[in-house]
């Protein structure tokens, strides 16, 4: 009886000493970097015509910087729900293959279904870059509770950062707000080039940053989905044939 | 029905739910259920990410090609010119974001006070 409480109360200390080092992790340049993303992201969405609460709500509830750039450039464009919420979509497929890749290193034959479904709302390009560098270092049984430690610190931090933007921004002079708004272009030139997994991503890439400003004036309103359906499409016929060419030999 | 179709206060909120959470959300859920079962070099997941990098780039380009706000008033030329430095420091420095942020930064930044 006693040993067993003993047993229970240090497997429980131990969760929450790596949950702790989770917490830690966060506290490094990756996630510096995150945290200036989100204070670029405050600063759109702010000149956007989103409220502080809206804001920080949406930060809370979507957490993929890809995809609240996307959900402000649409609210800022007048679309529709359906529009709004197809070019979302669009712009986090990603996700679904970052979680898959993710999920079967944090699993045991113990751990419940439902944990991982909440832990995978904090799958974003950070916490999954951090958890992917760190999980060899964490014992099998314990990498829930230490990305549990990760995806919530960054999650609450940058809502505070979001909050912290809102109301300062005012007070701000206007070369400094227009630094603020660069920071979001500028991290998401380097992180996307730096987070492609072939070269056809980087094809994508130029074709996608030459694309979009074409598309913005001739077809307004759909752009992003034509942007990414035409020059998505050429990178990846442009792999196909890459591919194909390198059987050949 | 856009962001600003109704006066009510919930309505952004909503909004926000079905075009942000829903939509995102489900991706993650999709790749909890999938699991182990896709390989990540599978084919179908080239192309899916093809298309989902050029579209998160059109937005870019488009922010710095065609911003609101407090950047709208800036010379073209000077944002260019920020970000292609950001990225050419970017590469230089191994890739490391850090160092293509704070060069970007620095020379829009530069620019802007010079202009006044």
């Amino acid at each position: 009886m006693s040993e067993n409480a003993t047993a229970e109360s240090s497997s429980e200390e131990s969760h929450f000493a790596w949950y702790l080092r989770g917490v830690r992790r966060c506290f490094s340049i990756p996630g510096l970097v995150l945290v200036s993303a989100f204070i670029g992201f405050a600063g759109l969405a702010r000149e956007a015509g989103l409220t502080l609460p809206q804001t920080v709500f949406m930060t809370g509830v979507v957490w993929a910087l890809p995809a609240q750039v996307v959900l402000v450039g649409a609210v800022l464009a007048g679309n529709s729900l359906i529009a709004a919420a197809f070019a979302v979509a669009l712009s986090s497929v990603r996700l679904a293959p970052m979680v898959v890749a993710l999920t079967p290193e944090m699993r045991t034959p113990g751990t419940r279904k439902w944990v991982l479904y909440v832990l995978s709302h904090f799958v974003a390009i950070t916490s999954w870059v951090l958890a992917m560098e760190s999980f060899r270092h964490v014992p099998r049984h314990l990498r829930t509770a230490y990305y549990t430690g990760i995806g919530s610190t960054l999650v609450l931090v940058n809502m505070g950062v979001v909050a912290t933007v809102f109301l300062l921004a005012e007070s701000l002079p206007v070369q400094v707000t227009a630094a603020l708004f660069f920071l979001t272009p500028i991290y998401f030139l380097t992180s996307l080039w730096g987070s492609a997994r072939e070269r056809a991503g980087h094809v994508a890439m130029i074709l996608g940053l030459a694309s979009g400003p074409v598309f913005h004036i001739v077809l307004p309103g759909f752009d992003l989905l034509a942007a990414g359906g035409v020059a998505g499409g050429a990178a990846y016929i442009w792999h196909r044939s890459r591919v194909r060419r390198e059987m050949g030999k | 029905m856009s962001f600003d179709a109704f006066d009510a206060w919930w309505w952004p909120y909503l909004f926000i739910l079905l075009a942000g959470w829903l939509a995102t959300d489900s991706w993650r859920y999709l790749g909890v259920y999938l699991g182990g079962k896709m390989s990540e070099e599978s084919d179908i997941l080239v192309f899916v990410r093809c298309v989902a990098t050029a579209l998160v780039a059109a937005v870019i380009a488009n922010l710095i090609v065609f911003p609101s706000g407090a950047l709208a008033d800036s010379p073209l030329v000077l944002r260019v010119g920020a970000a292609i430095a950001g990225v050419a420091a970017y590469l230089l420095a191994r890739k490391q974001i850090l160092a293509g942020i704070v060069v970007a930064e620095t020379v829009l930044l530069t620019g802007l006070y010079l202009i006044g």
